[in-house]
Formats: structure tokens, sequence, C-alpha cells
């Protein structure tokens, strides 16, 4: 495993990246691509499963006509041609997870083409051409029992769950990407992210990597600085997180300078991307690659999609991501840079869910990336994941902002928020948060404060003005925080100055 | 009462509705011939006697026999999924299968009320012309037992003719329910592709199978189609259409007037540009039937449809090519046997021998065919180029029926020859499907009915129709039928007797 690897920065001094994406989003139906089974993710093995997508005998497919639909919504919002007629074809290939030894895929007649995403790194706009986006079915999946690893090599014996096998499977297909240099890797995360995104938006998938409904191959390759040919690249599988995409393209880019820079030659193959080390490792040669033997699958009509109502599902798109940015950064008079920030922490749609339930933007970002980021960072969770809804973090802000609690009280108040004590108003009535008035009980602190310190007090008289924050310290003592310093402040400054 | 299984459907219905039979009389009287004569025909794969005797007893205590097909019995060609019962489509390697579903027209048949008395040889997955090509057994033909039943729905053919079965179904990918047909003196029709559900058929080429009846009456043919049509939700490509009138247009036919209907004699297929291997008695009874149907009132021409001559090389390509995909299921894990499971060797190893010895030679030479054509590099040359083909036979269709209502043709070249006499040579086998490749590749109903014998052994007319144009099959094969009097079938039984 101990591969030869070159640093990124020297990388770059001799070649250029180009990098590929090919992402497959299972998508969010109902049922399978091809039959009515269930696609909910986690059932017992095999108890969703039917002639149809066990590859039965004399079973035939029927097009799930929803997953039709997921597909050319993904492609409209990528920018792709629909096309006015498309095809179905079979991809040959025998494997214990594909029930029909073929799997139901598109080959030179995908429903989308040539579209593009463009994606910002560093405040840099890169143009990602999409090739094509075409609509498949998925295999069953794979158990090796016995071994050490879980992996066929070592194990005792095989089986199969075709619970998987059939769900309908989008595969968007990028065209070779040049011209991203050093920020190649970043590239390709921004672009697996904000494709992400954009499907969320949609509605067409849960999109979860760690499950498996949104998966990766990231294709490499280098070329010497101002060559006009393009090398050889390697197709990187099993990238199953945002994170691994980076490391991936990173990798790849050192190993095969290094194999350059020896004077070998890159071999084109399937390469196997490992999450602990961050390396990949070689799987499949080009040279054994199969025939695949694609023809127009006969079981199924070709797909006409109907002009106009492919313009009505252009016209009935959500607001997509980008155009979601841009307009929240101008609603909410932010920078590019404030923007990416909030983007890049996860906070975009909480702050705008805060703002809808009547917080203003400035406060709902404070909380967002002040209070409640760090107190997600100690926990070691995301942002989503706390225990606190934007409409209850909009409520701390009125409470601050109406003066019943100060930003000291509120965290206190959260306190009680995240440990499960109700909505912050209730919290702050149960646990007696609300500031002090000026009270007796205040005066009597205040009073309290300038007998105890008559030093401090000459030197305020003589001047000093600042000096008066350490009588405001002391009066916060005394009432535990619950004071309004401002008042605090107003009251020491009437006592001590106009006497 | 006469013998039972002499017996056409028509008058089957007629004694079961009048009370003077039951469904089981009829049943146990298939089921004692089977017994008797079946060691030597050969004609089933799998028949359980206890099963059809107590579904017949269910009929006939439902009170429904002889309402439609209530209590009529009915044999499968075995390509046909049956629940619970074997299904094999002749080859080892789905041995000991129990399908966990039923084809559609399995299912249509069991709703109409029909008694299953069992599944029907056939060349492995529907590949051949004489179902010589069976994994399990020889079926003879009951015309001469030395001489092959026709294929690939051969035991049916051999079932209905020796009258172990009133009727039964069969498919048809180039001419399997045609040919089988016209060499035991039986009806049989392929109907428009799509018309008839495909769900639960294993797949040969599916751009081309099609189920259809196989009976010795005309009538009994329309009464099984109509039975088994209509548009089905789980084929994608069933047609969205009401079944076409075919018993109407048997009935119709039977009266024998032709008046006003175009017939055309295609050149290409048994006219005047026919090729060699066309049998002169098969030409003798063509022309006769040819001249029956003038007769008839029929205004007869030729019409040329020269892309015909390249039916049977594009066939030889599509078919297999398709074949190759649609037989890479089996492979041991789900379902059938399984060989070399010993732990000793990898998953592709398994895999490779399972379908080694799981398969006869006939589908292991059209999988290697079919591959071939389907690989990177020759796909266009290959596939691209019988699909081509296969549009140019569609226009000569559609020209031609611009000037003619139907076409006619020998159904096949020769009368059935010995058993064996063709197995070592594939391309004579391949040369009995020349007349009924084109209506296949065309996706049109064609059906052959008899027109006498040559030799003493049957042969066959094909009247081919523009698709879901079923009935003017139907209404021309009736009338050639009433032409001659009373059905071929019925002179073998006569034979016998």
């Amino acid at each position: 495993m101990s591969e030869t690897l070159v640093d990124l920065d020297d990388v770059l001094t001799r070649y250029e990246p180009v990098i590929g994406l090919e992402t497959h989003v299972e998508l969010g139906t109902e049922s399978k691509m091809f039959c009515g089974c269930s696609t909910t993710f986690g059932a017992e093995p095999n108890t969703q499963t039917c002639p149809v997508c066990l590859g039965l005998p004399g079973s035939l497919p029927v097009a799930n006509a929803a997953a039709i639909e997921s597909t050319i919504r993904i492609g409209l919002a990528l920018g792709c041609r629909i096309a006015a007629w498309s095809r179905f074809a079979r991809k040959n290939y025998f494997y214990p997870d594909i029930p029909k030894g073929f799997q139901t895929s598109q080959y030179d007649e995908p429903l989308c083409t040539a579209g593009h995403l463009d994606v910002e790194v560093d405040g840099q706009t890169y143009r990602v051409e999409i090739e094509r986006v075409h609509l498949e079915e998925d295999t069953g999946k794979n158990l090796h029992v016995g071994g050490a690893t879980g992996r066929i090599h070592g194990a005792d014996h095989s089986l199969v769950d075709f619970n998987r096998a059939g769900i309908p499977l989008v595969e968007i297909v990028t065209r070779p990407v040049p011209g991203t240099g050093a920020k190649a890797p970043e590239v390709a995360r921004a672009y697996v992210t904000e494709l992400r995104e954009i499907i969320q938006t949609l509605g067409a998938s849960d999109v979860r990597m760690e499950q498996g409904s949104l998966r990766c191959d990231v294709n490499t390759s280098l070329a010497p600085v101002g060559s006009l040919e393009w090398g050889t690249r390697t197709e990187t599988k099993n990238v199953n997180s945002l994170r691994s995409v980076e490391r991936a393209v990173r990798y790849e880019m050192r190993r095969q300078a290094a194999v350059l820079d020896a004077g070998g030659r890159v071999v084109q193959e399937t390469r196997h991307f490992h999450e602990d080390t961050g390396s990949t490792s070689p799987g499949r040669s080009k040279e054994e690659a199969t025939d695949y033997r694609y023809f127009p699958e006969p079981d199924l009509v070709p797909l006409a999609p109907d002009a106009e109502w492919v313009e009505k599902l252009a016209a009935d798109l959500p607001e997509l991501p980008a155009a979601r940015r841009t307009r929240l950064q101008q609603e909410w008079g932010l920078s590019g840079t404030e923007m990416t920030w909030l983007v890049n922490a996860g906070a975009l749609g909480l702050v705008e869910q805060t703002v809808a339930a009547g917080a203003s933007p400035a406060e709902a970002r404070k909380w967002w990336l002040g209070e409640l980021a760090r107190r997600a960072n100690d926990a070691g969770v995301e942002l989503a994941d706390l225990a606190v809804t934007p409409a209850q973090v909009a409520e701390l802000t009125a409470l601050v902002a109406e003066g019943t609690i100060n930003d000291k009280l509120a965290r206190q108040a959260l306190d009680g928020v995240l440990a499960g004590e109700g909505d912050p108003r209730a919290v702050v009535a149960a646990r007696g948060l609300a500031v002090m008035g000026e009270s007796d009980e205040l005066v009597a602190a205040v009073d309290a404060a300038i007998a105890g310190a008559p030093d401090v007090v000459e030197k305020v008289r003589g001047g000093k003005v600042q000096a008066l924050g350490a009588l405001v310290g002391a009066v916060m003592k005394t009432t535990r925080g619950q004071a309004d310093a401002a008042t605090v402040r107003r009251m020491l400054e009437e006592r001590v100055l106009s006497s | 009462m006469s013998d039972l299984t002499a017996l056409p459907v028509t008058a089957l219905q007629a004694a079961l509705a009048s009370g003077e039979t039951s469904a089981v009389e009829v049943t146990r009287a298939h089921l004692d011939r089977i017994a008797a004569e079946d060691g030597d025909l050969g004609a089933y794969l799998h028949v359980d006697a206890d099963a059809a005797l107590q579904r017949a007893g269910e009929i006939d205590a439902s009170g429904t026999a002889g309402t439609g097909l209530a209590g009529i019995p009915v044999a499968l060609k075995d390509v046909f999924v049956t629940e619970g019962v074997p299904t094999t489509s002749g080859s080892r390697i789905l041995e000991g299968w129990r399908p966990p579903y039923s084809a559609t027209v399995a299912s249509r048949l069991h709703d109409a009320g029909t008694v299953l008395l069992g599944k029907t040889n056939m060349d492995e997955f529907a590949m051949g012309s004489s179902t010589e090509n069976s994994a399990y057994k020889v079926t003879r033909n009951p015309w001469d037992r030395d001489r092959i039943p026709g294929g690939s729905s051969g035991g049916s053919s051999a079932a209905v003719a020796g009258r172990l079965a009133p009727f039964a179904l069969g498919t048809d990918t180039g001419g399997s329910i045609r040919q089988p047909a016209a060499v035991t003196g039986l009806v049989g029709h392929k109907p428009t592709y799509g018309s008839v559900s495909r769900y639960g058929l294993i797949a040969f080429s599916s751009s081309l199978d099609q189920a259809g009846p196989m009976a010795r009456t005309v009538m009994d043919a329309a009464l099984l189609h109509e039975a088994i049509g209509g548009h089905d939700p789980r084929d994608s490509t069933s047609i969205d259409a009401p079944v076409p009138t075919v018993v109407e247009a048997a009935r119709r036919g039977a009266g024998g007037d032709l008046s006003g209907l175009r017939v055309g004699v295609v050149r290409e297929l048994g006219g005047e540009g026919a090729r060699d291997g066309y049998d002169p008695g098969v030409l003798e009874r063509f022309t006769e039937a040819v001249a029956l149907l003038e007769a008839a009132g029929a205004e007869v021409r030729e019409v040329s449809c020269p892309a015909f001559d390249l039916a049977l090389p594009a066939y030889y390509l599509i078919a297999p090519s398709e074949a190759s995909s649609n037989l890479a299921r089996f492979e041991g894990m789900r379902f059938g046997i399984r060989v070399g499971d010993d732990g000793s060797r990898d998953i592709d190893e398994v895999m490779a021998l399972t379908r080694e010895q799981g398969f006869g030679p006939e589908v292991k030479r059209r999988i290697i065919l079919g591959t071939y054509a389907l690989s990177a590099g020759y796909y266009d040359a290959y596939y691209g180029q019988a699909q081509k083909v296969r549009t140019l036979i569609n226009r000569d269709f559609l020209a031609a029926f611009d000037d003619v209502d139907v076409l006619v043709s020998p159904t096949s070249p020769t009368v059935a020859w010995p058993i064996g006499a063709r197995v070592d040579d594939p391309l004579a086998m391949y040369a009995a499907d020349l007349c009924t490749l084109p209506a296949s590749l065309a996706g049109v109903p064609a059906i052959s009915v008899p027109c006498g014998l040559s030799e003493g052994l049957p042969v066959g007319l094909q009247v081919m129709a523009p698709a879901l144009s079923d009935d003017r099959c139907y209404r021309v094969a009736a009338a050639v039928e009433a032409a001659q009097g009373a059905p071929l079938a019925d002179r073998l039984a006569e034979r016998a007797a």
C-alpha cells in the first residue's frame, strides 16, 4: 500500500489535471423502476421482491412513470436538452447481483443530454458540462459471509439481497472538466455538493451518501503542462462522502504524478477508494473490461416525452439552490464571502427558516454561526442535528429584542431548550431568567457596589470614566447576570457622576 | 356418447351445457388417452391427472361447465409459467423449477374455467422446428410416428392432432405455432405481435415471441384465441386494443363466401419466384387451395415482396441476439439447477458449468451466434443491419396490403420429415421457417390451415393479414376448411379407426 506520492504543489508545477464525475442517484419513488415492489431502505433481505425484480423466467418490466418524470426534472434543473425520443437498453454482463443477466439502462438514446452546472470555489466559478442524464435500475447487494474483511476474498459463502435490485437509479455523467488546476479536488467536491443540493431541492431523492442513495465514481487524469492531449484516466469507485470525493482526486493526482515522473504510464482502470487511508487501489483494468453488448430493450416501448408536458415540468421547477443563494444574499445584504461561510457551515437553510420565523437576518446569522455552531462543534454533530428549531432560535432573538432577556440569559435559555425543557419563552419563565427592572433589589445592589468601592468611585469622578466597568461587573455579579447591563451603567452614572 | 376425445371443442361445449357429459368425464377421457398413447407419442412433459380431475370436479360442482370454455381441458406448451406446476421450457437448466406465479394467458384460461391437462414438450427454449431439441424426449407425429411433429410447439401439435387434448397453446417466434400445425394437420394462429400477453412466457426472442392457439378446427382456435387475447398492463409491448372478433370471423368464413376479398399470392413464397426447397406436393396443394379461394369468390393476384428473401438471415441474427441476452438469467443462482457449487470453484466457474451442462447444443449455438452479433464492432454489421431488413420487410407488407386484404403462401416448404433427418444440418432445419418468418419479423398475424395431404402427410396454407386484422386470417381459414368438407384432423381419426 506504500504507493509513492508527489506533493500536490509539486504535481501542479508539471501537470494539469482533468476530472470527470459519474454520479448515481437512487430516486425516492414509492415503487421500483420496473415493478410495484417497495423501495424502503433497510427492510429484511429479499422481502421487497417479486418475479420481475428477481428476474424470474417469463417476467417482464413495466417502466415507472414517476421515475421518468424525476429524471426529466433533474435534466431540466441541469439545463439539459430533453430527448423527444429515448430508449432503454440492455447492458449485458454476468454477476449474481444482477438478476436478469443484464441491467436495464440507457445507452445511446438517454433521456437528457448537454447540460451544465456552475460551481464556485474560492470566489471563482467553474462550469461543469453535463454530458448525459439517464435512467437505469440498481443492482442487488452481495453479502460475503465468513471472511475477515466482508469482501469476497476469504469469504465462506455469499448471500444476495435483491431488495435494492430494480430501484430506479439516475446516472449523471459530466464531460471531462479541464482547467481547474490546483482546485481540481475542491471543484469535484463542490460539483457533487451542488448536485446533491439540486436533487434535494427537487425532492427527487434523499441523496444520502452514507446509505448509498448517492454514489460517485471519480475520473482523474494528468497531462504535462502545455500538452494538447489529455492523459490516461482512472475511474475511482466507492467514493462515499463529499470529503472522499476531494481526497480521491487529490490522491490520484499525487499517485499518477509519481507514476509519470518515474517514466511509467498510467493504466486505464477502475480503482477502489479506501475511506480509512484515503488511498486508492487497482480494480478491473480496461484490458479485461467486459463488452456489454448493449442493444435496445425489446421488452419496453420507447419513451417519447410530450413537449408540452416537459415545458410544464420546466415551468414548475422549484427555485434552484444557486438562484436561491443569489436572492438571499441580496435580501440579507451579505458579501460573497459572508454568503460562502453561511453555505459552508450548512446554515443557509436554517438561517432562512429562522428569518422566516421572524428573526432579523443579522441576528439569525449571529446565532447559527456563533453560539449554535460552537455547541454543535462541542457535541460533534451537524448544525441541523441540534435539538433546537429555527422557530425556537427566532423566539430567543425576539426575547432579547423585547428586553425580556439579555444575551447571557439567552444562552441559559438555550441550555434549557437543548435540554428539552420546551420553547424559549417557557424556559425563561420556568427558570426565572427575565431581566431585572429598576427594582428595589437592583437599587440596593447598585448602592452596595458604590459603597463597597470608594477608590473606584474616586477614579471615575477624577475623569477615568472607563473605571465604571468594574462597578457594572460587581452589580451584574450580585444579580447573577439577570440585570440589564445598560440599565445598571445608567444607574451608576446617575449616582456617581451627578453627586 | 361417442369418443369424447374425437369431438371438437364446440361439440364438447354443447355436450357439457346439455349435461350429456361432465367436465370430469371429458377430462378423464383425455387422461385415459394420454395414459394409453403418450408413452409412444411423447407429447407431454408433465401431466398431473389428480389435479386435472380435481379441477374438473370443481367446475362440475360450480355448475358453469359448458359456459364459455368452462370444463374444457387444455394443454400448455411448457414455455408458459404455471404456478406450482413444473415449468422447464424444454431445458435441463430449469429441471425441478416450480414457478411462484402464472403467465397471464395461463391465468386467463384458468379464470375461464378450463382444465389444465399438462405441459407439452418443445424444442429447448423454443429453438427448433422439430421438437428434437427438447432436453427430455422425442415427440412423434401422430400421422406417421417416425416423423417429427414440427416445432418448437411440437408437443402441443402432437397432443392435439393425436387427440390427447382438445386444443393447446403454443408460441410462435419464427413459425413455431404455424409449422407444427401445418405438419400435423391442425389450425395454428400466430396473433398480431402485442395482442396476446407475453407476461409469463419464457422469452426466446422478445420482439418476436407470441402465444397463440392450436386446434383441430378454425372455430376451436378462435375460441381459444378470444380467451387469451387482450391488453395486459404487465406487458409493456401489449397493445391496448379490443381483441379482434375472431370467433365471429370464423363463423362468417365457414359460410364459404369470400366475394370481394382480395388475396395476394406471394411470389417469393411458393409463388412463381419461389426458390428450390419446396416439395412438389406442397406446391400442388397450395395451388389447389388458391383455386378454392377463387372458387369462393376471392379475387386472386400475385404480389411481390422482394425483401422476404432476406427474412431468414435477418431472423437468425435478431432472434439469437435477443436470446443471448434473454437466456443470461439462467446461471444457477436463483432457480433451476446449479452445477459445481462444492466450494472449490468461484462464482464465474459455477455459472459457466451450470450453463455448460444445463443448455443443449442448439441453445448454445444460438447464444454464441447472438453474442457475436451484438459484440462491439459487429453490432452495426449484424444486429443493426438485420433491423434494417426488418423495416424493409415491413414496408413490403404495407405496400402489399395497399393492394390486397390478405397474403397467402404454403406454411412450410415441406411435409413432416423423418425423425433425425435434419439434426446434423442446422441450415436445413432453419429452412423449415422460410415461409413463416416474414410475418414474424413484421409482427403481423398469420394462420396455418390444413389444405390437404401430400404423400399422406398434412400440408398447411398460410394466410397473413395486416396488424390487428387477425379476424381476416380466421375468415379465410374457415372458408378453406369449409370448402374441404370436414377438418383434415378427422381423417386421421378415421384412419386410426
